[in-house]
């Protein structure tokens, strides 16, 4: 169980918030403590230990050990024929492991952030998402797509923006976000022994944060399943959705019983899992680091009102990044990120307390 | 059949022969006959960066035979396609291959089923070049269930796994890494086989094929591209999308072969040297050689070039760019009609069969009727096969569904599980 900090919270002052993440540490000497790092790195070499299909490609996943090192190591264990380094051609290597996922391969290729996907994504969507379907299931597509996504620290607006809504509109595709280690780690063996191409959206600013782990999660047949979601924190006043980062968020703000619901699953989307919850609270929060404009948020919304629409008592509020490209400096771009702030003032108007409003800019 | 042996090794006898075969049916001994016959292609190759392959090809008069046969069936079965699409019977796209028949059979001829082919669009030949049926051609034009894809890919979509052609794309290049991705995939699991990634000179221009040739070339992938240049990137000639048209030498350090894609033995000869180089040049590299091997290999090609090739195809297509293209706005009826009487790669064979007293005209007649019966009966199959079933709308979605949703226009009327 994870221990949650809980702070009083009184009309407009909040205390200095504290890193998101430090509140989910559990201190219990029991549980052992990976980095999503680590969780990554080790799915990685336990599935291309199991199965000789998988091989790894991307720019410097070998001989640099990774551009944020998550492939660490694993050059030298499988050696050059299963960890690829590749020149910087998103859409010829892409294209090159889409070919060897058809003959039967399991490529993981990894992208150095998803921003440069976009040079691939013509490969992603139609020689991968859709190949299942035109050929009427002769040739599916076993392969990963993974690397870091969304916002970092500073890096601007080329390398910044999250694919999860992009991606995710795709028939043929699956989109996973993990969190924490067990997501991490769960997720990417799912993606991996999956036989249809996932987009797996990691998180750079996630990498060498600390979680606690089971037994059961560091065994080497540890899988999470895709399609469902986890319910970090039961509540009852209200239903926050959140995935990747922003699950951490979450479990920052305070003064109402949040039930936070990390997504896990971007597609599927587990529709029954957020439905049940807010037909338990009846207000819902949605809250994602992406463009807000034909967003996660936006889908989960239409989908809550399509499903459970007697049972909100509030509007549904979106929390998404802002409706701009990602400014360098730092007040600008903690003003285009969501922070702990914005999500309790939306949970205080879904709950209909009062808040001041703010002044327009 | 000792009739036929003298009617080949001499045609002043074979006129004296005629009236007395003239009641046998010489079909059955020319389809078996596997007499070595040697044939010489239209024109020497050209190359880059390698050796050429000899012009003249060893042949017989079985493949001679299959050589008219396959490429009379391609052409008939083109040309009812352009019948089948003006009476609406086939929808949206459709790209039609005859012209260009000899790139497919003679590829063919010179490879295994455990070589991969990946096409683009112009891909219904090559389809049945692999071993597809002209019902799963006409059905899956039509939308039917007895379609390669069941319906689900159309004219653009045909597959056939178990013979490994891979497709069927509709994105201009996007073929050419996958087939280097295929080429990986053999190399990774020591298949000893090729991959022959087809493109157009349209598509040649493409970054991504650059790309592909550079990371194949680093990794010494069993690759060989094949440019089907057919002098048209939809309206616009070559010369004016390319800055250099001669595709053969675009690989800069990949070698090439420039080859007359209307001549089948031509098309032959060159797959048949490329796969062999990209073979011995490819995967045994860095294994330890014996003399011998060792000799052998460096007397095969001047250079030692352990990476993919290309093949460009000097070919040509009758029909426009797809059915909505008259084909005739960018170039001149003459240079059609010219194409067709010198170079047609049908023609070709026909005269090469009687000149080699192979079979009469009367008889190669026959075959053609043949074919369009065969056609017709395929075409009066595929119209009375259904449409597929509404639940297909929701199936291979994904290869394992895990039991989610999926939806229809209207998500609260229609909805299915995927399974």
């Amino acid at each position: 169980m994870l221990a949650i900090a809980r702070q009083r919270m009184l009309g407009q002052s909040f205390k200095k918030i504290l890193p998101a993440v430090s509140v989910l540490r559990s201190y219990s000497s029991a549980a052992k403590q990976i980095t999503v790092r680590e969780a990554l790195n080790s799915a990685l070499d336990e599935e291309m230990s199991a199965d000789p299909k998988v091989f790894l490609m991307g720019e410097e996943v070998g001989e640099y050990q990774g551009a944020y090192k998550i492939t660490k190591g694993l050059l030298e264990k499988y050696g050059p024929e299963r960890v690829l380094d590749t020149p910087i051609t998103e859409a010829g290597f892409t294209g090159i492991g889409v070919g060897a996922a058809y003959y039967g391969l399991k490529p993981v290729v990894e992208f150095m952030t998803f921003n440069f996907s976009m040079q691939a994504i013509d490969h992603i969507i139609n020689s991968a998402a859709k190949s299942n379907y035109m050929s009427a299931g002769q040739i599916s597509v076993p392969i990963v797509f993974r690397g870091p996504n969304g916002a970092a620290a500073g890096v601007g607006a080329q390398h910044s923006q999250c694919y999860a809504a992009w991606y995710a509109s795709c028939p043929g595709l699956k989109v996973l976000s993990p969190y924490n280690s067990e997501d991490a780690r769960g997720l990417l063996k799912a993606a991996i022994r999956d036989p249809d191409p996932v987009v797996f959206l990691e998180n750079e600013l996630l990498y060498g944060e600390s979680f606690p782990v089971s037994d059961e999660v560091l065994d080497s047949s540890f899988c999470l399943p895709i399609g469902k979601a986890k319910i970090e924190r039961e509540g009852k006043d209200v239903t926050i959705t959140a995935f990747s980062k922003m699950a951490a968020e979450m479990l920052e703000k305070d003064g109402i019983y949040a039930e936070v619901i990390n997504l896990r699953s971007i597609r599927p989307l587990d529709r029954s899992t957020i439905n049940a919850s807010v037909r338990k609270t009846n207000r819902l929060i949605t809250v994602e680091e992406g463009f807000p404009q034909h967003g996660v948020g936006a889908e989960i919304c239409a989908s809550v009102v399509e499903e459970s629409f007697s049972y909100l008592d509030a509007p549904v509020e979106r929390i998404a990044g802002a409706d701009v490209p990602m400014p360098y400096a730092a007040n600008l771009e903690r003003m285009a990120v969501p922070q702990v702030e914005d999500i309790v003032r939306a949970a205080k108007r879904a709950c209909y307390r009062s808040v001041p409003l703010a002044a327009t800019a | 059949m000792a009739l036929s042996r003298l009617a080949s090794s001499s045609s002043r006898s074979a006129d004296l022969l005629k009236p007395l075969c003239s009641a046998i049916s010489l079909r059955r001994p020319i389809s078996t006959d596997t007499t070595p016959i040697t044939v010489e292609t239209s024109v020497p190759f050209t190359s880059h960066q390698c050796d050429t392959p000899s012009r003249s090809v060893q042949t017989n008069a079985k493949e001679l035979f299959t050589f008219f046969r396959d490429m009379a069936l391609m052409r008939r079965m083109e040309i009812a396609a352009d019948s089948l699409y003006k009476a609406k019977l086939i929808r949206g796209f459709c790209h039609l291959y005859d012209g260009q028949e000899a790139v497919a059979v003679g590829m063919e001829a010179a490879i295994t089923k455990k070589d991969c082919i990946i096409t683009a669009y112009r891909d219904h030949c090559t389809f049945v070049s692999r071993g597809g049926t002209l019902l799963e051609v006409f059905a899956e034009l039509m939308g039917r269930q007895a379609g390669c894809s069941r319906g689900k890919g159309g004219s653009m979509h045909f597959y056939k796994k178990d013979s490994n052609f891979y497709g069927g794309h509709g994105i201009v290049g996007a073929q050419v890494p996958l087939g280097c991705g295929l080429a990986f995939a053999q190399k990774y699991s020591k298949d000893e086989a090729v991959t022959f990634a087809l493109y157009g000179d349209g598509a040649a221009n493409q970054g991504q094929l650059f790309e592909a040739l550079n990371i194949s070339a680093l990794w010494d992938l069993p690759a060989i591209l094949v440019c089907e240049n057919n002098h048209y990137g939809m309206g616009t000639a070559e010369w004016r999308a390319a800055k250099s048209p001669a595709y053969y030498k675009r690989g800069d350090y990949a070698p090439g072969l420039k080859v007359d894609g209307m001549d089948a033995f031509a098309v032959k000869q060159a797959c048949t040297f490329a796969k062999e180089h990209a073979l011995k040049n490819g995967p045994i590299r860095g294994k330890s050689l014996s003399l011998v091997e060792a000799i052998k290999l460096t007397s095969s090609c001047s250079v030692c070039c352990a990476y993919m090739q290309i093949l460009e195809m000097d070919t040509y297509r009758y029909h426009g760019h797809s059915m909505s293209d008259p084909g005739s706005t960018y170039r001149t009826r003459d240079e059609i009609t010219g194409v067709r009487q010198e170079r047609d790669p049908v023609e070709r064979i026909r005269k090469l069969i009687l000149s080699h007293d192979l079979a009469t005209e009367k008889e190669l007649k026959d075959i053609e009727k043949e074919i369009r019966k065969e056609v017709d009966d395929a075409i009066a199959q595929a119209k009375e096969n259904p449409l597929p079933e509404s639940s297909e709308l929701f199936t291979n979605v994904y290869a394992k569904g895990l039991g989610v949703e999926s939806f229809g226009a209207d998500r609260k009327e229609v909805r299915a599980i995927l399974p």
